[in-house]
């Protein structure tokens, strides 16, 4: 069977039984079986979608036909199915971890199918290739997050969620103007036809403005310094299945989005615009660190690493050579799964003692021993030390920022390991060594059910970084797709479809 | 016209940053609202203002003298996502509202430890 149309399925197929599961409210064991699936579904999809991209080059498909700079095409390449491929992972695990974690309340108020609409949204985002559509898609899956956010209608959640959804309306509506300055200059809204455009015109400065605009519209939403402002709050708020999908997830859509942008469309200014961006993703690395280390409350600690993770990421991109980039690449995905890991881990440990602050634990390694192992493996996967899955990324990102001539720079961006690794492993000293603090025990049977989701997604993550030999070849992929547009436009506007 | 128009959703700016900028939540929500109106308006602006001329490509008409659909279609899409978020944003407002019995957003500050 040709499958032409299996670029549109990790998209289509979390709508469509997000939208079957509304219909089935009240009965939760359908609920819980549709959720899990649906999500097992679309991670399917994708998987052998992402054998087809690397196989056959970037899949692309117009809607309704309509030839490219025209209509509205959907393009996976290496870095979209990669990030599709991931997310669709992440939730399955998450919503495995939210059957027994979430609470029936919540379960019961249509929490299945707005996660399932918010990875149609996210995967959409992820693939599309016209940048209206992008929109669109940022939209659904941000409508979902609003409804996931403000679920259960605690005071802090619904005090948060009003900030948060604020400030993304603001966001949104920036992201409308820049798409019609955009428009106004090139005369178009497919990113292939982009690049090529604004190639033609070459440096002008109303392109550099444009691009800055983006970098400030995808920014909020990656959480970018000073854009992250509302991040902190806003992801404190949320129960923990949904803040590990929050963290693991949405500031990525940002950050892939900046990345897309900045390596297909705007690359005729790099001095200009990629300075900008190396310049905020060091002090984004900076803060975060001011932040990871300042706080003493657990969930906090890992949302101000997302921070972090964001500023290295996006260093990456910003130093813009095939090694950075594909290091980078490596990076995101790597920093998803150990995101979402370290927001799971952290659940189990508020289940045992139910409380967030470090000062109040202390001596659970007797107890729970595979729980502090893992979590202490789990921290150095974050920090990066070989052979785990941050170190390949790291490696390369750091050297190619050499390559590209910033020392000092891929100098704070070494040393950022050192304070991600000083302040999750402080959660460690403090909850699993020292004398023992009382803690509520959990029922043997709570503690497994959650621990199962978690050793899967632990053992995907230090597979990631075990095995990252044979993961390469796709990201080499990836990067050189990056590097390098003509293969997308090729795609898009000359390709075969 | 694109200069009254471009004057017009200046104000529309200026004016929903003023009320985004205020303490009352609706007063917020209704800032957000004028803010999209604003850029609706903005993209419209941005395609061209194609007056009287056909928006299509046929006979007697080329691509130099029609109107441009593309931002009225970008546009429709725009508010009905707009009107979506916006009625969403007002019943949660009303809602945190009922439960925190303020809309004054100096008293939702916190440090996030209360529940």
């Amino acid at each position: 069977m040709k499958l032409i149309n299996l670029v549109v399925l990790p998209i289509i197929v979390p709508l469509l039984i997000g939208t079957v599961l509304l219909l089935f409210r009240n009965n939760l064991t359908v609920q819980r079986i549709g959720g899990i699936v649906g999500a097992l579904l679309t991670l399917v999809i994708s998987v052998v979608l992402l054998t087809k991209v690397y196989t056959d080059g970037i899949q692309v498909v117009t809607l309704g036909s309509w030839d490219a700079p025209f209509g509205i095409s959907l393009v996976s390449d290496m870095l979209s199915v990669l990030l599709v491929t991931s997310s669709s992972l992440i939730t399955f695990v998450v919503l495995w971890y939210s059957v027994y974690a979430l609470g029936e309340e919540r379960e019961r108020f249509f929490f299945y199918p707005a996660v399932l609409f918010m990875l149609s949204g996210i995967n959409g985002a992820f693939t599309t290739g016209d940048i209206f559509n992008l929109f669109v898609f940022f939209e659904v899956f941000l409508m979902a997050s609003y409804v996931l956010i403000a679920l259960g209608g605690k005071r802090i959640q619904l005090r948060e969620s009003m900030k948060y959804i604020i400030v993304n309306i603001v966001a949104a509506a920036l992201f409308v103007i820049t798409i019609g300055y955009i428009y106004s200059v090139a005369g178009t809204l497919n990113m292939a036809d982009l690049s090529v455009k604004l190639g033609e015109i070459g440096s002008m400065g109303v392109i550099s403005t444009i691009a800055i605009m983006f970098l400030v519209v995808f920014g909020i939403k990656a959480g970018i310094f000073p854009l992250y402002f509302w991040l902190p709050g806003a992801y404190y708020a949320p129960p923990l299945p949904v803040l590990a999908l929050f963290g693991a997830l949405l500031t990525k859509v940002g950050i892939y989005s900046i990345a897309r942008v900045y390596t297909l469309i705007f690359t005729t200014d790099v001095a200009f615009t990629h300075d900008i961006l190396m310049m905020l993703a060091i002090a984004t690395i900076i803060f975060g660190s001011i932040g990871a280390l300042a706080y003493m409350d657990i969930k906090k600690i890992i949302i101000y690493n997302i921070v972090i993770a964001v500023g290295v990421i996006l260093f990456g991109f910003a130093a813009f050579n095939t090694t950075a980039v594909t290091g980078a690449t490596l990076y995101l995905v790597h920093d998803m799964l150990v995101k979402a890991l370290l927001f799971l881990m952290i659940g189990v440990l508020i289940l045992i003692t139910g409380k967030t602050n470090l000062r109040e634990m202390g001596g659970l390694i007797r107890h729970y021993p595979t729980l502090g192992w893992t979590y202490l493996v789990a921290v150095f996967a974050l920090a990066g030390i070989p052979p785990l899955s941050g170190f390949a990324g790291k490696i390369l990102i750091i050297q190619g920022g050499l390559e590209g001539g910033f020392v000092w720079q891929s100098i704070v961006v070494a040393a950022s390991t050192m304070v991600v690794l000083l302040s999750a492993i402080r959660i460690f000293i403090y909850a699993f060594w020292g004398s023992e603090k009382p803690f509520q025990v959990p029922p043997k049977k709570t503690y497994s059910q959650y621990m199962a989701p978690v050793l899967v997604l632990f053992a995907l993550a230090v597979g990631y970084g075990l095995f990252i030999e044979f993961l390469t070849p796709y990201f080499l992929e990836a990067g050189r797709q990056l590097m390098d547009p003509s293969f997308y436009v090729n795609a898009v506007l000359g390709g075969n479809n | 016209m694109e200069i009254m128009m471009a004057i017009i959703a200046g104000f529309l700016f200026s004016a929903a940053t003023y009320l985004i900028l205020s303490k009352s939540l609706l007063r917020i929500i209704i800032g957000t609202g004028l803010l999209s109106h604003g850029t609706h308006l903005l993209l419209l602006t941005m395609g061209g203002l194609g007056g009287n001329k056909p928006p299509v490509v046929g006979e007697g008409v080329t691509v130099a003298d029609y109107a441009d659909p593309l931002p009225q279609a970008l546009i429709l899409t725009a508010i009905v996502i707009a009107f979506g978020v916006t009625a969403f944003a007002l019943v949660l407002a009303y809602r945190t509202y009922q439960e925190i019995g303020t809309d004054n957003m100096d008293h939702m500050k916190g440090r996030g430890e209360i529940d």
